[in-house]
């Protein structure tokens, strides 16, 4: 293959910006990211690997430089880094233990819902308690938006970074909007 | 501003000091204060009649000043595109040029010619319906349905899209509270300076409930209507509560989910064109307290229902909230001691009470002292026994309890009241129980199964001290001291003297339904013993207003003739919703764009740009052909098809379901799900795998390529994805928990490519890096870079042709596709779509799961037995294959079909017959599941299921259809290079 050849990569929601009284929404840029898989004890191994602790709780996540691993079942984390954490190439070198690690970054898109109506935009769609109290900055959880599974990891008091699968985001994208100007 | 410019019946001093405002009501212009409702608005202009009655056309006025009035609906419109039928006056405030129409009158309210049905009332008894239209059979469709739904109905269905946005949020909170008056404003108060995090909704316009009819209520000192603005005052100002008003309970769910509708703009005369004209809230909370108040109940004697007769609690809400009296020489006829309370009210202002008529021997002392002090003349052990007016009540005759010497009083209005009947809709929703209160004549609520309490007139409680105690006591707090007159004491249900089993008049229990006392008994003597039946033979309870103030009297009447007690005959469900729901709150976001998710593949815009038609696959845009200038769809994929074949071809495979499974148990696994074996597949190989159900049929199939020992690519067809997904997980985690595998899906990971054709290598060649085509056989996987981004590539055919699937990752998709479209497009390549992927395959006898595949096919019936591993002793189908009639003779195995005459394409579900002149009905013996031109071979081809198929090979069968039937040949399955050889080209 001649390398001279630059293959461009296309966001699915390229060009997309919204913002109203209250509330933005903005494409989160590329990622890396990880479908996790693993025992107890290969956890731990990872998480050395990786410089975190796998969080063990429902609902949490844990955040380490450019990497964040969030719980989404009692064997299962996704982890989403920056370009260039090479998180494939470090799980591959977790030597002891079986595990599944399945690169799923393009699998995914995500939009960084922020602003003071954030919550209350998404609990248009979401049905999960979305206040400080049940939802703490840093908590995470596999949930629905109307008619789509997401991943939500509120990233700050108003500010929630919304995970979907490619497909599914035009839509997640479009409801954001008729919600944030209901909200 | 003057009370009188908004209204003749205007009260100085009484309810809101407010802008006028500007409306129509059947095109007369009238003026109203903001703030009023249609319902006090027309009063306020001396208007009573506001409506005709379903069945018989009779004159009807406002009963209610609440959601339940029965009578007075109209049509409102803001303008032509948003008009809404039956909306309840009592409801609906007024704005600024609001346009109203009157409903179920020809050719005007005043004169109705539907009103020859009232004549006729005697002919047209409970039930009529089913005993009139039953002969001939033909008129109902062509003359009596069209007739009885032209004469039926209420308003009109809007025609026109609804133009306006609604909205949906779900809440959580510790106190839901549903009603704002005395006791909801109590558990509210008292959990929000808990702490708590409070959720009030009510209703109406204002929070207050009775407290804003009261004149005399004292609450903790101050008059009650002060002490419930404070209360909401203080309650607006704490951060942990959120109020809604014009927002009703409508639904409750399991685990005190409660559904509320909040109407935000249906009062305002210039809304927001952003702003959503609804919004539901789906609740989920710890507590719930339901102060939902109760519903006064009209008395059930002759003609009580003509325009100007109304609820006694309604007389005292208009008077002491909107300012607005009924007329000016009332009647009271009641059995309840709150009417009272309306009379002393209504006569402090200048009503003439002619009398308070109470058909209650027995009457509290103070309330015939204080009659006396205001100069009431007071008739207890009386009724009202008649009415006269048309078009407005005139008078009433009243009548000792036990004697006939009957007396006349001219009248303009009269107030009633046969008592309370709590509102325990919502309770009842809740799966509560529900208690009979013999002594008040009520059901009222007795075991809860929720988190909940009920508090105040929904539970029973009669006095304001009572309610403001309850609604405190459910959220643990104290009430302070309060005072009122009026108490809910005193009740009659069921039909009252003059309306009993001999008298033939008119004496409504249902209005809206016209449903009357003579109507459940004569249901109950013509057999219907349940109050279920008697419901649904009469209508009773069963119009917009759902029998809210009704039912009770339905219940009491039926019991009445039945001989039994009132809980021995039952109550009728109660369900959601408490009031009628649009469907656009119920809709909210998911309309247009947001109906269901639209899915799209990295490569969709090319298409679009490069003219594809496409086609929805389950929630995916599919392109199906790529016409060119002057093609029609047969002309595109006739040389999609030619072209592939010829030369190569390009096909987005995107959509195809895929699954990585991955673990020291992946191959134990695979041999658990699939009918094949897998132990023996080598890496880098790929194999055709079919997997069944437990009954043995065929649930999904595709291509499996082993990447490694330990790591399988599974790809499931396009709509199978979730379910094979889910299929796999429910075994792994309930039969095998402990099988070291776990499965990702990566469907969206990968963009797929296919180039099939003899020059697919040559196309891919030259964008392949680290890859050995030379080393690449049919059925193979190999990872490396193409286009200098990662692949798995596969050598695949879905076609017959040599053939190759390119997975990249999907953001790269669109510009790979590019690339390999700028290579092959000079050697002639084709686009194609999924319609000639469906000939193609169709012309090698590959199967379509869901297509040639019902849910009832074995992989031996459809002809890739060879997939299910005869040697292997466990796999999910195993036991089910051998069921004695998947195994026995005569089964419906996949053949192909030739058409004798060449050019018919069959229709694919055409039944076949192997004797068309056999008589009807005829035995089929199968029917067509693929058919298609194909223009590679010349001919049509099909394939079908058909009874012991592949023993009939040659044999000529029947297709009847029908102008025709068309005779076909039993065939093999591959229609087209039925050597393989191309797969190797």
């Amino acid at each position: 293959m001649p390398d001279s050849v630059m293959i461009e990569r296309i966001h699915p929601l390229l060009d997309r910006a919204f913002a109203t009284a209250g509330l933005s929404l903005a494409p989160c840029g590329e990622a890396e990211r990880i479908s996790l898989r693993a025992d107890a004890e290969t956890a731990s191994a990872i998480g050395v690997m990786l410089g975190l602790e796998l969080p063990k709780r429902p609902k949490t996540s844990a955040s380490a430089s450019g990497l964040a691993a969030l719980w989404l079942g009692p064997d299962e984390w996704l982890l989403i880094g920056e370009l260039g954490s090479d998180l494939a190439g470090r799980l591959a070198r977790v030597e002891n233990g079986t595990f599944s690690a399945v690169d799923i970054s393009h699998r995914n898109t995500a939009i960084l819902v922020s602003g003071p109506k954030a919550a209350d935009t998404l609990n248009s769609g979401c049905p999960q308690d979305l206040s400080l109290a049940a939802f703490p900055v840093g908590a995470a959880s596999r949930t629905l938006l109307a008619k789509s599974e997401i991943v939500l990891l509120r990233e700050a008091e108003n500010s929630f970074r919304v995970e979907c699968w490619r497909s599914f985001s035009d839509y997640v994208w479009k409801y954001l909007v008729d919600a944030a100007k209901s909200a | 501003m003057t009370p009188s410019s908004a209204g003749a019946n205007r009260v100085a001093g009484k309810g809101n000091v407010a802008r006028t405002v500007s409306f129509t009501f059947d095109g007369r212009r009238l003026t109203a204060l903001e703030g009023d409702t249609l319902a006090s608005a027309l009063l306020a202009n001396g208007i009573h009649l506001m409506g005709r009655s379903f069945k018989y056309h009779r004159p009807r006025g406002l009963i209610s000043a609440g959601p339940e009035e029965p009578n007075a609906l109209f049509g409102i419109a803001r303008d032509a595109t948003r008009t809404q039928p039956n909306v309840r006056a009592s409801v609906q405030e007024v704005f600024d040029g609001m346009e109203v129409t009157s409903q179920n009158r020809y050719p005007s309210l005043a004169f109705d010619v539907g009103m020859v049905n009232d004549w006729m009332g005697r002919f047209i008894p409970a039930g009529f319906y089913y005993k009139t239209f039953m002969w001939p059979a033909f008129a109902w469709k062509k003359l009596y349905e069209p007739f009885v739904r032209e004469a039926a109905g209420l308003g009109h269905a809007p025609k026109e899209a609804d133009p306006d946005r609604y909205a949906n949020r779900f809440a959580h909170c510790d106190v839901l509270v549903i009603g704002a008056g005395p006791a909801g404003l109590a558990a509210a108060l008292g959990a929000a300076r808990a702490g708590k995090k409070v959720i009030l909704a009510d209703e109406n316009a204002s929070m207050g409930g009775s407290l804003l009819a009261s004149s005399d209520a004292m609450v903790d000192g101050t008059p009650g209507r002060d002490w419930a603005a404070t209360t909401v005052a203080e309650l607006a100002s704490l951060d942990n509560v959120t109020l809604l008003t014009r927002t009703t309970g409508f639904g409750y769910y399991a685990q005190n989910m409660v559904a509320l509708a909040e109407r935000i703009t249906d009062h305002l005369a210039k809304p927001d064109p952003d702003s959503p004209r609804e919004r539901l809230w789906q609740v989920r909370a710890q507590h719930v307290v339901l102060a939902t108040g109760a519903i006064e109940r009209q008395l059930v004697f002759a003609d009580n229902d003509r325009p100007g007769i109304m609820l006694a609690s309604a007389a005292r809400m208009f008077l002491n909230h909107y300012g607005v009296t009924p007329g000016a020489k009332a009647g009271v006829y009641t059995a309840c001691d709150s009417a009272w309370a309306a009379a002393f009210d209504l006569k402090r202002v200048g009503v003439e009470i002619v009398a308070i008529v109470d058909c209650r021997k027995d009457v509290p002392s103070e309330l015939l002292s204080r009659a006396a002090e205001l100069d009431i003349p007071v008739k207890t052990g009386h009724a009202v026994t008649k009415t006269s007016g048309r078009l407005r009540v005139k008078s009433m005759t009243v009548e000792p309890l036990n004697g006939t010497s009957a007396k006349k009083f001219e009248i303009d209005c009269l107030l009633m009241s046969g008592g309370w009947t709590p509102s325990v809709h919502l309770f009842s929703q809740s799966r509560g129980k529900l208690a009979y209160d013999g002594d008040n004549g009520r059901f009222v609520p007795s075991l809860s199964e929720q988190e909940l309490t009920c508090a105040g007139a929904c539970n029973g409680a009669k006095t304001l001290a009572a309610a403001l105690s309850e609604g405190f006591a459910a959220v643990g707090a104290d009430a302070p001291d309060s005072e009122e007159t009026a108490s809910m004491e005193g009740f009659l249900v069921g039909a009252a003297k003059g309306a009993g089993p001999h008298d033939f008049v008119k004496a409504f229990i249902d209005y809206q339904n016209d449903v009357t006392a003579k109507d459940i008994r004569l249901a109950v003597r013509e057999g219907f013993q349940s109050i279920e039946h008697v419901k649904r033979y009469t209508t009773t309870g069963m119009a917009t207003d759902q029998g809210k103030m009704s039912n009770m009297h339905g219940l009491a009447i039926a019991a009445a003739e039945l001989g039994k007690d009132i809980p021995e005959v039952g109550l009728t469900t109660f369900r959601p919703p408490y009031t009628p729901v649009t469907f656009g709150a119920i809709v909210n976001h998911a309309r247009g764009d947001l109906f269901d998710v639209t899915r799209r593949t990295a490569t969709h815009e090319w298409a679009e740009a490069h003219g594809a038609v496409f086609e929805d696959v389950g929630q995916w845009k599919r392109v199906w052909y790529f016409p060119r200038e002057g093609e029609d769809m047969h002309a595109a994929v006739n040389r999609e098809c030619r072209t592939t074949r010829q030369i190569a071809g390009i096909f987005d495979g995107s959509t195809l379901g895929k699954i990585e499974v991955i673990g020291p148990d992946a191959v134990k696994f695979m041999n658990l799900m699939y009918t094949n074996p897998w132990d023996k597949l080598d890496v880098g190989r790929c194999r055709y795998g079919i997997m069944c159900r437990e009954d043995g049929f065929i649930y999904d199939d595709g291509v499996v390529g082993r990447l490694a020992e330990d790591r399988f690519h599974v790809t499931t067809t396009t709509g199978g994805a979730p379910r094979v997904l889910n299929m796999m997980e429910d075994y792994l985690q309930t039969e095998f928990p402990d099988w070291k595998v776990w499965l990702t899906s990566t469907s969206e990971q990968w963009a797929v490519i296919a180039v099939q054709g003899p020059k697919a290598r040559e196309i891919i060649e030259p964008l392949v890096g680290g890859i050995d085509l030379d080393a690449m056989p049919h059925m193979s996987i190999r990872e490396g870079r193409f286009c200098g981004v990662p692949t798995r590539l596969m050598r695949v055919s879905f076609t017959g042709e040599l053939g190759y699937e390119i997975n990249v990752p999907a953001d790269y998709g669109r510009a790979v596709w590019e690339e390999v479209w700028a290579r092959g497009e000079p050697l002639g390549m084709a686009r194609y779509g999924t319609e000639s992927m469906h000939v193609m395959r169709a012309e090698k006898g590959f199967i379509i799961v869901g297509q040639d595949t019902d849910g009832t096919v074995t992989p031996d019936d459809a002809g890739v037995g060879w997939a299910v591993g005869k040697k292997k002793t466990d796999f999910v189908g195993i036991g089910g294959m051998k069921r004695p009639d998947l195994v026995a003779a005569g089964r419906r195995q996949l053949v192909g079909l030739k058409t004798k005459d060449p050019k018919i394409v069959l229709e694919e579900g055409a039944q076949i017959v192997t004797d068309p002149y056999q008589p009807i009905p005829m035995k089929m013996i199968g029917f067509v599941t693929s058919s298609y031109w194909s223009e590679n071979c010349g001919h049509s081809i099909a394939l079908a299921l058909i009874e012991d198929g592949r023993a009939k090979m040659g044999e000529t069968l029947h297709v009847p259809m029908a102008d025709s039937t068309i005779a076909v040949e039993v065939t093999g399955t591959i229609f087209y290079d039925p050597e393989g050889k191309r797969i190797d080209a």
